[in-house]
């Protein structure tokens, strides 16, 4: 099958398990399609782990390792943005009640840099809730005109 | 395995050469048994070689941190060294990177523990 090339719109969806073996593989399609967008290798490793972060929250704090439930991942890409959703099926959480990991109290604790890492590498974040339950984040880095 | 360790002794510092991943789970495990295992036989210098690092995430940082402040509190002292680009990056962006104390060479670093 031939591969999709840089400009044409590109679209994958998977229904992914609530492991850390679906994050290794959420990782490594997002930067194959990210490739294909023609991102450098700087570029993707930033999305790399924006997705992975992106994924980890998912799995671990939405899902809770839930063999029930599942993460909706889908990347989608076209000539101006390459675009990430993930998406689970937990109790959701308040995005603006998070704290700052950057604050001097905050400086030390052992977990809550995710988000903030999303944000530091992707060019847009956006956080909803769904009905009847869950969250999801889409991740959008722009791709650059050449 | 996604992450290897392996320890060695200068002196009175206990050196943790560590390459591979530093994510979550198998590797951030890893590091962490490792130091808590350390702390718990009394070893107050610890330097970790992040030299092979390939990757880290958020947890792996976490657990940078968790180890640093075990250590700390336990009355030692854990410095990092031979950060590669990528963690150096991270550590700056989560403003870690003056948290600890890091060197880029060996024996420099051995010295600085007091």
């Amino acid at each position: 099958m031939r591969e999709p090339s840089r400009h044409e719109t590109e679209t994958l969806e998977r229904f992914l398990d609530s492991n850390l073996a679906s994050v290794d593989s959420a990782e490594e399609i997002a930067i194959a399609v990210a490739k294909r967008a023609g991102f450098d290798e700087d570029e993707l490793l930033k999305i790399g782990m924006a997705v992975r972060e992106s994924m980890v929250n998912a799995v671990v704090h939405g899902n809770r390792y839930n063999a029930n439930k599942k993460v909706r991942f889908s990347v989608a890409k076209n000539s101006e943005r390459f675009t990430v959703r993930v998406a689970d099926e937990g109790e959701g959480f308040d995005y603006e009640q998070l704290p700052d990991p950057l604050a001097p109290e905050n400086l030390l604790r052992s977990s809550g840099r995710g988000i903030f890492l999303i944000r530091s590498f992707m060019d847009e974040m956006l956080v909803r809730r769904l009905e009847p339950g869950g969250m999801e984040v889409t991740l959008i880095k722009y791709v650059a005109a050449k | 395995m996604s992450v290897k360790l392996n320890t060695r002794q200068v002196g009175d510092v206990s050196v943790v050469d560590v390459a591979g991943r530093i994510t979550l789970g198998e590797g951030s495990s890893a590091l962490r048994d490792t130091l808590r295992d350390m702390v718990s036989r009394n070893q107050k210098k610890i330097l970790l070689n992040l030299g092979e690092v390939s990757y880290i995430d958020s947890s792996g940082i976490g657990e940078l941190v968790s180890g640093f402040t075990t250590v700390a509190n336990s009355g030692g002292q854990l410095k990092l060294l031979n950060l590669t680009k990528r963690v150096k990056d991270l550590l700056q962006i989560t403003k870690l990177y003056t948290v600890f104390d890091v060197h880029e060479d060996e024996a420099g670093a051995i010295r600085s523990f007091a």
